[in-house]
C-alpha cells in the first residue's frame, strides 16, 4: 500500500497541447518499460533526460511521447518517478493512464504525491496539516462516490462475478480443508468452465460497460435533424468551445463525420449524420444506412429543430424515433421569429431537456454542454474529473482481475495442484473486492460454512 | 477468603496443564526460567477430552511449527500414535497435512513424564482461585488450599474448565470437561480485576463400547503404509497400527433426531454460549442440510488399552436415551452401548482483542493467556498459543523483546494475528485457507522457517539445531550438484519417452529436468549416478517443491515483501487515537481498543479504512519530526 507505484494525470484535461502522466514508486521504471518503445533502439536512458518514442498497448499504437525517468532518491517523492509527456487531449491521457494502471500502478489518491514527499522526508512539517485535510476531504468525497457507484449496475455486476468466484473458491477450499468429508470434489473441468465463464463476463463488462466504453471510445453522441437545421454549425461551435482534439477517423464517409471533444473532462465522440430519411438514391442510401446504425447505438442524441419553421413531415418522423431515447432537444434559430408548434414539442418531450439556441448568434452552447453533463450524471455514469478517474481505477481493477482469472485458467489446463490455481483466483477476488469493499477471507469462511455440511 | 500462606516464588506460573499449559510451561522452563505448572488434577495433564487425534488440515501445520520451535506436541504424538495419514497427499505440497490417531492415555502419560523430568519446571496439583494483581502488574496466584505463589509472570490456560457447564439433553451439570472438576472462583477473581469474560460452547460425541459394535458393516480405514512423523527429530519409528472405521447415518437416524429435538440442550434455549460453525452437532447438521441423505461417521479407537471408541461426526447435546436410540439405527451400531454420552460444554473465555500479539494482557503487565481461554478451539491451536505465551513470559523475565511471528512466517502467526486483530465470535479453528501465504507456509519447510529463530530464543537445543544445520548443508550441496551436473541426451530421452515428457536436444542439467512438473527424483534413479546416498525423503521433497513451483513461490515472496513493509512500520502503544482529529470516529475507537503494533496490523482491523491508514502515517511522521526537532 505504501511502496506500491501510483499514477495520475498531472495536467488539466482538455487544455494545452501537452499532457503529463506521472508515476511514482519502485515499479514505475518496470511499468514504463512495458509500454514504451523508443524511436531509436540505440538510445539509452539517462537520469532526468527525455527519451522520444511511442506508447503501445501491446501492438496498438496509443500516442507519440517524450518520457523521462528520474531515479530515487533525488526526486519530488524520493521514489523513482516517470513522467510521460503526451498529447494533451483526454483520450491519449486516459489511455496512457489506463495502461499504467493495468500494468501494476495504482491510481494516486488526491495529494498522494505530496503525501509521499512528506512521508519520505522531502517536504517540511508545515505542509503536513494541509495533507491531512486533503486526505480527509478525499474520504468524505470518496464515501459519496462509493455509495453512488455501489448502487450502480457496475457494482451489482461485480458483486455477482465476485460471488461466483468466491463460491468456486469455497468448493476448492472445502476439498482442501475438509479432505475427508463426504463432499464431492470439484474437477479440473468444472473449475475451468467456471473460470472461463467468469473471464468472458469480465471481458464483456470491459467491452460494454458504459463507463469503460466512455473512457475508451468516448460518449457516442449523434446529432440529428433535417438538412440545414444547423447541425454542422453546432458541431463546430462545440468543438471550438471545447478547444477539442480533432481526430480523423479513417473509414468514415463524407456522410458521417466523427469528432472527439472533451466536455468537463469527459471524452465525447460526436457524430454528425447525413440524415435519416428514406431515399431511393443508392449513393445516398449508403450514408443513410450508416446514419441509422449510429442513431440506433448512440449513448446520447442531440435532436435539432428549426424554431423559425413549422414542423415538417420529416420532423415528425424524427420526433417518433427520438422519443424514449436519451436525448437533448434543441430548438435552433431562436433569434428568428418562432413558428414552431412549441407546445406540441413540449408535450412530446416531457421528460427531456429542451434548449433554445442560435448557432449563428452563438446562443446556448454552454447550456448544451451542461445538458450533456447532466445526461451523463443521470445515466449513472460519473461526471466530474475525480469521479471519472475513479472509474478508470475500476476498469484497471477489472482488467487486472481478468488477467489473474486467465492465469488461473492456464494453471487449470496445466493441471497444477488446486492450491496453486487458487492463488490467482484469490487475487482476482481481492481485486474485485477493492471495488465493492469486501475482503476475501470473511466471505470465504461464510461461504464454506454456509454451503457445506462439515464437522466432527 | 481462606487463610493464605507463602508457598514460594517462581518466574512463571502456568495455570492449567492442557495442551496450551504444557507447551507454555515447557517453553519457559526450557528457556531457563523457574516455572510452576498448576493443574486441578495431575491425572488430566495433556488430556484429550475430544477427538483422539492430532493434526489435520491447518492443524498439522501448527504441530510441525511447534516442533520446529522446540515444542513438545510433535514429539509426543510420535510417541503415542496409532496410525498416521497425510491428508491432501494428492493435492499441492502447501496443503499436505499430517494427522495421526492418538492413544489418549499414552499421550497423557508421555507428556506427564516429560513435564516431570524437565529442569526448572515444578509440577503441582492445585486449583487457582485468585490472581494477585497490584498496580496493574501480576504478582502471583492463590490456590484453593490457600497457597500463595508469587510470580513475575502468569500464563492462563484454563481451557474449558473456567465456569464449565455441561449439557446432556435436559440435564445441566456444573462440571469441567469429561466429568472433571470445573473452576468457578477464578472467573470471579478475574471479573473483579476488570477482565471481561464471555461464554463459548463446544461439544464432543459419545464414546462407545468396542464389544458392542459390528465392524463387518463398516468400512475399515487404515493409515498410510509409508507414514510420515510429526517431529523433525524423528526419521522413522515402528508402529503396530490400529484401524478406524467408517459408517453412515440414514433417514431412520434423522427421524429419531428430528422427533426428539425438544430434548436437545441446543434447541431448548438453555445453552447461551456461541458454538463453532465447523463442528456443528448432528442435530444442527440435519436441520441445516435437509437434502443430505446421510452423514458419515468415523469410529476411532481411543487407545490400545481401552475398548472405548470415539464416534466422530456425532457431536450432540441430545438426551442420553435419544443418543442411544439414534445411534442404534446406524449400520454396525445396532447393538451399541454407550460408555460416555456426548455432551455440550459451555465455558468462560476472553475476547482475545484484549491481548497484545505477545499474548500478554494489554491492561495487566506480566499476565499472559493461551488456548481455549483465548477463544480458540482445538489441541493444536491451544498448544501453539501456549508455546508463544511461554516463550514471551520467559523473554519478559529475561528483559528481552517479545517474540512475534507474523502472517508470512508461520500459521502460528496467522492464528494469533487473527485472534488479536480480528477477534472471533466463535471458537476459532485453524484452516489452511486462512493463510495468505500458504505456498510459503508449508509443513515440509517449518524447520527452515522457524528452527533458527527457536535457537536464538534458547528454546531449541543443540541436538535439534545441529540436525537442522546438517539438513541445510545437504540441501545446499545437493542444489549445487543439480545445477552443475549434466545428464547425457540419449540417457535422458529414454526416460522422458517412457513418461511421455518432451525430449531434449542436447545434454541437460538435472535441475532443468526436475523443474518439469511431471519429472521427479524417482524417475532419474537409473541415470543420476552421482546422487548422494544421504538424501532423505523430506530433503528430496523439499528440493522438488522449490524447483517445480519456483514461479509461484517467487510471486508469493514478492507479496510478502509488500506485506512486511507495512508490518515494519511500528505504532507506539501509547498513541492517543481518540484525539487524532482526521481519523474517522469508528477508526479512532477501533484503534484505541486494539492498539495495533504496526501499520500493517492496523490495516487489518475491520472499520479502519485506507485513508485512516494514510492519516496515521502522516500523523506518526509528524510526531517523529516534532520529537527530533
Amino acid at each position: 500500500m505504501l511502496t506500491d507505484t501510483i499514477a495520475a494525470i498531472s495536467t488539466p484535461i482538455g487544455e494545452g497541447a501537452i499532457g503529463i502522466v506521472r508515476m511514482s514508486g519502485s515499479d514505475s521504471f518496470k511499468i514504463i518499460d512495458q509500454l514504451f518503445r523508443a524511436k531509436s533502439e540505440k538510445s539509452t536512458w539517462e537520469d532526468k533526460k527525455f527519451k522520444y518514442g511511442y506508447i503501445f498497448d501491446e501492438d496498438r499504437l496509443i500516442d507519440e511521447v517524450m518520457v523521462v525517468k528520474m531515479h530515487a532518491p533525488n526526486t519530488y517523492t524520493r521514489e523513482s518517478i516517470v513522467e510521460i509527456n503526451c498529447h494533451g487531449g483526454a483520450v491519449p491521457l486516459r489511455e496512457i493512464l489506463r495502461l499504467c494502471l493495468k500494468n501494476g500502478a495504482r491510481l494516486a489518491d488526491r495529494g498522494e504525491f505530496t503525501k509521499r514527499a512528506f512521508l519520505n522526508g522531502r517536504i517540511d512539517l508545515a505542509q503536513a496539516e494541509s495533507i491531512m485535510d486533503l486526505i480527509q476531504s478525499k474520504t468524505d468525497r470518496g464515501f459519496d462516490i462509493a455509495i453512488q457507484q455501489l448502487e450502480g449496475n457496475l457494482s451489482k455486476k461485480i458483486n455477482h462475478i465476485r460471488h461466483a468466484l468466491v463460491q468456486l473458491m469455497a468448493r476448492v477450499e472445502v476439498g482442501i480443508d475438509y479432505p475427508e468429508e463426504d463432499i464431492e470434489e470439484i474437477t479440473y473441468q468444472e473449475i475451468q468452465n467456471d473460470l472461463q465463464r467468469t473471464s468472458k463476463i469480465l471481458d464483456d463488462l470491459l467491452k460494454t460497460s458504459r463507463t469503460g466504453k466512455i473512457v475508451r471510445e468516448g460518449l457516442k453522441t449523434v446529432i440529428i435533424g433535417k438538412p440545414n437545421v444547423g447541425k454542422s454549425s453546432l458541431m463546430n461551435a462545440l468543438l471550438k468551445d471545447a478547444r477539442a482534439i480533432v481526430t480523423d477517423i479513417p473509414g468514415t464517409t463524407r456522410d458521417v463525420i466523427e469528432e472527439f471533444l472533451s466536455i468537463n473532462g469527459i471524452p465525447i465522440k460526436l457524430v454528425d449524420t447525413a440524415g435519416i430519411r428514406e431515399t431511393e438514391d443508392i449513393v445516398e442510401k449508403m450514408g443513410v444506412e450508416k446514419s441509422k446504425s449510429y442513431f440506433n447505438t448512440a449513448d446520447l442524441i442531440i435532436f435539432m429543430l428549426n424554431g423559425s419553421e413549422q414542423l415538417t413531415e420529416e420532423d415528425h418522423v424524427l420526433i417518433d424515433k427520438v422519443k424514449g431515447r436519451p436525448a437533448i432537444i434543441l430548438v435552433n434559430k431562436s433569434d428568428l421569429e418562432q413558428n414552431i408548434e412549441i407546445d406540441y414539442i413540449k408535450k412530446q418531450f416531457e421528460s427531456h431537456q429542451i434548449i433554445y439556441t442560435s448557432m449563428s448568434k452563438d446562443i446556448g452552447v454552454e447550456a448544451i454542454e451542461n445538458a450533456i453533463q447532466y445526461m451523463i450524471d443521470e445515466g449513472g455514469t460519473t461526471s466530474t474529473q475525480s469521479e471519472m478517474v475513479s472509474n478508470a481505477r475500476h476498469i484497471a481493477l477489472i482488467e487486472k482481475s481478468q488477467l489473474h482469472v486467465n492465469e488461473a485458467i492456464k494453471a487449470t489446463i496445466n493441471r497444477l495442484p488446486y492450491d496453486f490455481i487458487e492463488v490467482d483466483v484469490k487475487e482476482a477476488i481481492e481485486l474485485l473486492g477493492f471495488i465493492t469493499g469486501d475482503s476475501v477471507s470473511s466471505d470465504l469462511m461464510n461461504e464454506i460454512f454456509g454451503q457445506f455440511c462439515l464437522g466432527k | 477468603m481462606i487463610r493464605t500462606f507463602d508457598a514460594g516464588s517462581y518466574d512463571c506460573i502456568v495455570v492449567g496443564a492442557g495442551h496450551a499449559g504444557c507447551e507454555a510451561a515447557l517453553a519457559s522452563a526450557r528457556m531457563g526460567i523457574e516455572t510452576l505448572i498448576l493443574s486441578i488434577n495431575l491425572d488430566s495433564i495433556a488430556m484429550m477430552p475430544c477427538n483422539p487425534s492430532i493434526g489435520g488440515t491447518g492443524k498439522g501445520h501448527l504441530v510441525k511449527e511447534i516442533d520446529a520451535l522446540g515444542g513438545e506436541m510433535g514429539l509426543n504424538i510420535d510417541r503415542s500414535f496409532l496410525q498416521s495419514k497425510m491428508l491432501n497427499a494428492s493435492k499441492g505440497p502447501a496443503v499436505h497435512s499430517l494427522r495421526a490417531q492418538a492413544d489418549k492415555h499414552q499421550y497423557h502419560v508421555e507428556m506427564k513424564r516429560v513435564l516431570e523430568n524437565t529442569e526448572h519446571l515444578a509440577v503441582k496439583q492445585g486449583e487457582v482461585i485468585a490472581l494477585v494483581i497490584e498496580n496493574k502488574i501480576i504478582k502471583g496466584v492463590i490456590t484453593q488450599t490457600g497457597a500463595h505463589y508469587r510470580a513475575k509472570t502468569v500464563i492462563l490456560a484454563t481451557g474449558t474448565y473456567l465456569g464449565g457447564k455441561i449439557f446432556i439433553g435436559e440435564a445441566e451439570i456444573l462440571s469441567g470437561p469429561n466429568g472433571l472438576a470445573a473452576s468457578y472462583a477464578l472467573g470471579d477473581s478475574m471479573r473483579q480485576e476488570g477482565i471481561e469474560l464471555r461464554r463459548f460452547k463446544t461439544g464432543t460425541p459419545a464414546r462407545v463400547d468396542k464389544r458392542s459394535l459390528n465392524f463387518d458393516k463398516m468400512e475399515v480405514q487404515w493409515g498410510d503404509k509409508e507414514y510420515e512423523l510429526f517431529s523433525f527429530m524423528n526419521d522413522s519409528l515402528p508402529l503396530d497400527e490400529m484401524p478406524c472405521w467408517l459408517t453412515y447415518t440414514n433417514h431412520h437416524t434423522h427421524e429419531v433426531i428430528l422427533s426428539n429435538l425438544d430434548k436437545s440442550g441446543l434447541f431448548t434455549g438453555s445453552i447461551e454460549g456461541t458454538g463453532p460453525r465447523y463442528c456443528p452437532s448432528i442435530e444442527t447438521k440435519i436441520l441445516k442440510f435437509t437434502d443430505k441423505e446421510r452423514h458419515q461417521l468415523f469410529i476411532e479407537p481411543e487407545g490400545r488399552d481401552t475398548n472405548e471408541m470415539y464416534v466422530q461426526g456425532m457431536s450432540t447435546s441430545m438426551a442420553e436415551d435419544v443418543q442411544l436410540a439414534f445411534m442404534r439405527t446406524i449400520p454396525g451400531l445396532e447393538n451399541v452401548e454407550i460408555m460416555r454420552p456426548a455432551y455440550a460444554i459451555e465455558y468462560d473465555c476472553i475476547d482475545p482483542q484484549v491481548l497484545k500479539l505477545s499474548l500478554e494482557f494489554k491492561t495487566v503487565e506480566g499476565l499472559f493467556s493461551a488456548g481455549q481461554f483465548n477463544g480458540s478451539s482445538g489441541y493444536e491451536e491451544a498448544a501453539a498459543q501456549g508455546l508463544i505465551a511461554g516463550i514471551n513470559a520467559a523473554l519478559k523475565v529475561q528483559n528481552r523483546d517479545a517474540f512475534i511471528l507474523d502472517r508470512s512466517e508461520a500459521y502460528i502467526g496467522v492464528l494469533i494475528d487473527d485472534l488479536i486483530t480480528k477477534g472471533t465470535d466463535e471458537p476459532y479453528r485453524m484452516m489452511t485457507s486462512r493463510a495468505e501465504y500458504r505456498l510459503i507456509l508449508r509443513q515440509d519447510n517449518a524447520d527452515m522457517r522457524l528452527t533458527e529463530k527457536g535457537y536464538a530464543l534458547g528454546i531449541v537445543k543443540e541436538d535439534r539445531y545441529k540436525r537442522f544445520k546438517e539438513k541445510m548443508r545437504i540441501i545446499d550441496d545437493e542444489m549445487n550438484r543439480l545445477a552443475t551436473t549434466n545428464l547425457k541426451m540419449n540417457d535422458v530421452n529414454i526416460i522422458l519417452e517412457a513418461i511421455g515428457s518432451s525430449k531434449v536436444m542436447q545434454s541437460i542439467k538435472i535441475i532443468e529436468l526436475l523443474k518439469r512438473p511431471e519429472i521427479f527424483y524417482r524417475h532419474l534413479v537409473s541415470i543420476d549416478v552421482t546422487r548422494p546416498a544421504v538424501l532423505s525423503k523430506d530433503i528430496i521433497k523439499q528440493i522438488e517443491v522449490s524447483l517445480k513451483y519456483e514461479g509461484y513461490i517467487k510471486k508469493q515472496l514478492q507479496q510478502i515483501d509488500k506485506f512486511k513493509d507495512l508490518e515494519e512500520r511500528k505504532l507506539p502503544i501509547e498513541l492517543d487515537y481518540l484525539n487524532i482529529e482526521n481519523l474517522r470516529l469508528e477508526a479512532r475507537q477501533k484503534l484505541d481498543a486494539i492498539k495495533p503494533a504496526s501499520i500493517g496490523q492496523a490495516s487489518r482491523i475491520s472499520g479502519v479504512s485506507p485513508s485512516d491508514i494514510s492519516v496515521l502515517l502522516v500523523y506518526i511522521e509528524q510526531m517523529r519530526r516534532k520529537k527530533n526537532a
